[in-house]
């Protein structure tokens, strides 16, 4: 044992087996799996065979794998701009003097902490047919006549899960955003002002370049929750009306668990890699790094 | 280029004033250094200046107009700060272009500016570098230069060589009053440190506690301190004080402090006797003679030039400079004769000779 022990490198690897144990299993197992299993036939209580590329093939003729497609895309592109949009106001709301400063940054992380599931269930009743707390509202003030069915028409149904999770969302991108701003010094907007900037010329020319590493990181992240979100959408409209709102996610469960079809929703899920790696190339060499944060030596 | 002008100048946060009542008068072309502790209100006062704080009660004129509710970037004045505030995502260049691009200058005339600036301060290497890849001191330089390519009518400076190390300091020091016998644009300059005031300034304002103690060219404020607080803040090392009673020394002055020893009085003072007095004297004002008063000798330090001696007189700390080299251990006598004295009163620190 005590050569072991004496032994750095022994040393070091074995307190390295946990976590690698960890990422092993939890990890790469179910990854490996899942990308196994979308080049087989694999039926839920049946081993599956290797039938190479067929289920990427029926794919791309498939009209409703292109929906959800278009679906997730549209989700998130939307959810994600009006995320950061809020986020960043909200952000800048909250980096001033304030009056409970601490107590407001708290209410604000509330939808974050909400359980998912919880919450949806919540939009669930806001956005009810019948029981709707925003259409009794409209009609009592006079603004409409009808209740609104948020979730009954497929455009309607797509605007009302993106606003739920802009909801849940906008905490997260709010709260990176303030910590952010926080970063940059007072004396810089002095200066900037002495300059002879506007409000308006030194959040353009000041506040958003200096945070621009951190709304890279701040997006990347947003944009993969939003790709991938699957709870609230199951929970508020299982896909529908007419599969309107199925994103990826949700169809390639639907597909493999209810539908049996392992191999078809593994492909499906695994055919939302390619995307995820997009968007997180795109923030790391589009927004990241940049010449001013590397500083030291000689260029 | 244009006047400063502060007249009955506060400056209250909530209902603590910090700043009560401050008359300065900077004239065209002047460079005025405003020196004190940390705390008397000299940053604060630069600030309502240049407009970063408001002013709440007074009038603060650059130049015929008077400034008090005109916002910063119409003052027409450049600022540079202490820890430089440079745009760390901007090149060396587009810090120094800045202000042009904002005020709608055309690319070449902002080009001839900033070199012209660079050439000044000597950046021309280094426009197209980030601040974080550039030393203390040429971050100092680029703030300045960021200054100077708007030609402002007045530059301020708050304690914008603090952040520096020492040698770098005294460089600088004389870079700036170099760059102002160019460039002749009034200057108010903050700083705790008082020989920088004493070097560069063409007038000191000494600050205490949100009050103008004294205000003068360097060396007047040496020879003729308003008060005890002017007396020892002003000259390295620090005045001596000792306090005591006036009393007659055979045909002169002298003060008795106690211990049975009486410090004599070059000047001739209309003092009664007996009256409760402090008297001030520089530590290069005291030569070792045989007819001085006894001292002990704590800590010598020789400095080359001449020698610091730490000694306890009549149970006092003092210090005395002196330039011939002496042989003293810790623990011997010395004998310590003034040769300037200042007296002020005990109570007030007002300067009775």
């Amino acid at each position: 044992m005590r050569p072991f022990l004496d032994n750095r490198n022994a040393l070091g690897l074995a307190f390295m087996l946990p976590a690698a144990a960890l990422l092993l299993v939890f990890l790469t197992y179910p990854l490996g799996l899942g990308l196994w299993l979308g080049f087989t036939d694999a039926r839920i209580g049946r081993p599956g065979h290797w039938i190479g590329i067929d289920n990427f093939e029926s794919l791309f003729g498939d009209s409703l794998a292109r929906l959800s497609l278009f679906n997730t895309l549209f989700y998130t592109v939307i959810a994600s701009v009006v995320k950061f949009a809020l986020g960043l106001w909200l952000a800048l709301l909250l980096n001033r003097h304030l009056p409970f400063k601490a107590f407001l940054r708290a209410i604000v992380l509330l939808p974050f902490i909400v359980p998912t599931a919880l919450s949806a269930i919540a939009f669930w009743w806001i956005y009810d047919a019948q029981f709707s707390v925003v259409s009794w509202l409209l009609v009592k003030m006079g603004l409409i006549d009808t209740y609104i069915d948020f979730l009954g028409e497929p455009w309607m149904a797509r605007f009302s899960t993106i606003a739920a999770n802009v909801w849940r969302g906008v905490p997260f991108v709010a709260i990176c955003l303030l910590a952010g701003l926080q970063t940059i010094s007072p004396t810089l907007y002095e200066a900037a002002a002495l300059d002879g900037a506007t409000e308006w010329q030194k959040f353009r020319h000041v506040t958003l370049p200096m945070l621009t590493p951190i709304i890279a990181v701040v997006m990347t992240f947003s944009v993969l929750f939003t790709f991938t979100d699957f709870q609230l959408i199951y929970v508020l409209t299982r896909g529908g009306p007419l599969n309107a709102t199925h994103l990826m996610a949700t169809l390639s469960f639907q597909r493999a668990i209810p539908g049996g079809n392992l191999g078809e929703g593994a492909a499906l899920a695994m055919a939302m890699a390619p995307f995820l790696l997009a968007a997180i190339l795109f923030s790391y060499f589009g927004l990241q790094r940049r010449a001013w944060q590397q500083g030291g030596g000689d260029k | 280029m244009a006047s400063v002008t502060l007249s009955a100048v506060r400056k209250s946060f909530g209902s603590t004033e910090v700043v009560h009542g401050v008359d300065i008068g900077v004239e065209d072309g002047e460079f005025c250094v405003l020196v004190g502790p940390s705390g008397c209100g000299k940053s604060t006062l630069l600030r309502m200046i240049a407009g970063l704080e408001e002013i709440s009660g007074g009038r603060i004129a650059i130049g015929e107009r008077v400034v008090n509710g005109v916002a910063p970037k119409e003052r027409d004045i450049a600022m540079v700060f202490q820890n430089y505030a440079l745009y760390p995502h901007m090149s060396v260049y587009d810090n120094m272009a800045f202000s042009l691009m904002l005020a709608g200058e055309s690319r070449e005339q902002t080009r001839l500016r900033v070199e012209e600036a660079a050439l000044i301060l000597g950046l021309e290497e280094y426009l197209r570098r980030y601040p974080r890849q550039l030393s203390g001191g040429q971050r100092q330089r680029v703030a300045m230069g960021r200054a100077i390519v708007r030609k402002p009518q007045v530059f301020l400076f708050d304690e914008p060589l603090s952040n520096l190390d020492a040698k770098l300091r005294v460089a600088m020091r004389t870079e700036i009053k170099a760059l102002h016998q160019r460039l002749r644009t009034t200057s108010v300059y903050v700083t705790h440190d008082q020989i920088e005031a004493m070097t560069m300034a063409d007038k000191i304002v000494v600050m205490n506690a949100g009050r103008v103690e004294q205000i003068g060219a360097p060396l007047e404020l040496y020879d003729d301190p308003a008060n005890q607080f002017v007396a020892g803040f002003i000259g390295s090392p620090a005045m001596n004080f000792l306090a005591g009673r006036m009393a007659r020394n055979g045909a002169g002055f002298a003060v008795a402090v106690g211990g049975g020893v009486h410090l004599p009085i070059p000047v001739r003072a209309e003092i009664p006797e007996g009256r409760e007095v402090v008297v001030g004297v520089r530590p290069e004002h005291f030569v070792v003679a045989d007819d001085g008063v006894p001292a002990e000798v704590v800590v010598v330090e020789p400095t080359g030039a001449d020698t610091q001696i730490f000694c306890k007189l009549a149970g006092v700390d003092v210090t005395a400079v002196v330039r011939e080299r002496h042989a003293f251990r810790p623990g011997a006598a010395v004998r310590l004769k003034p040769q300037l004295t200042f007296l002020f009163d005990p109570a007030s620190g007002t300067r009775l000779a």
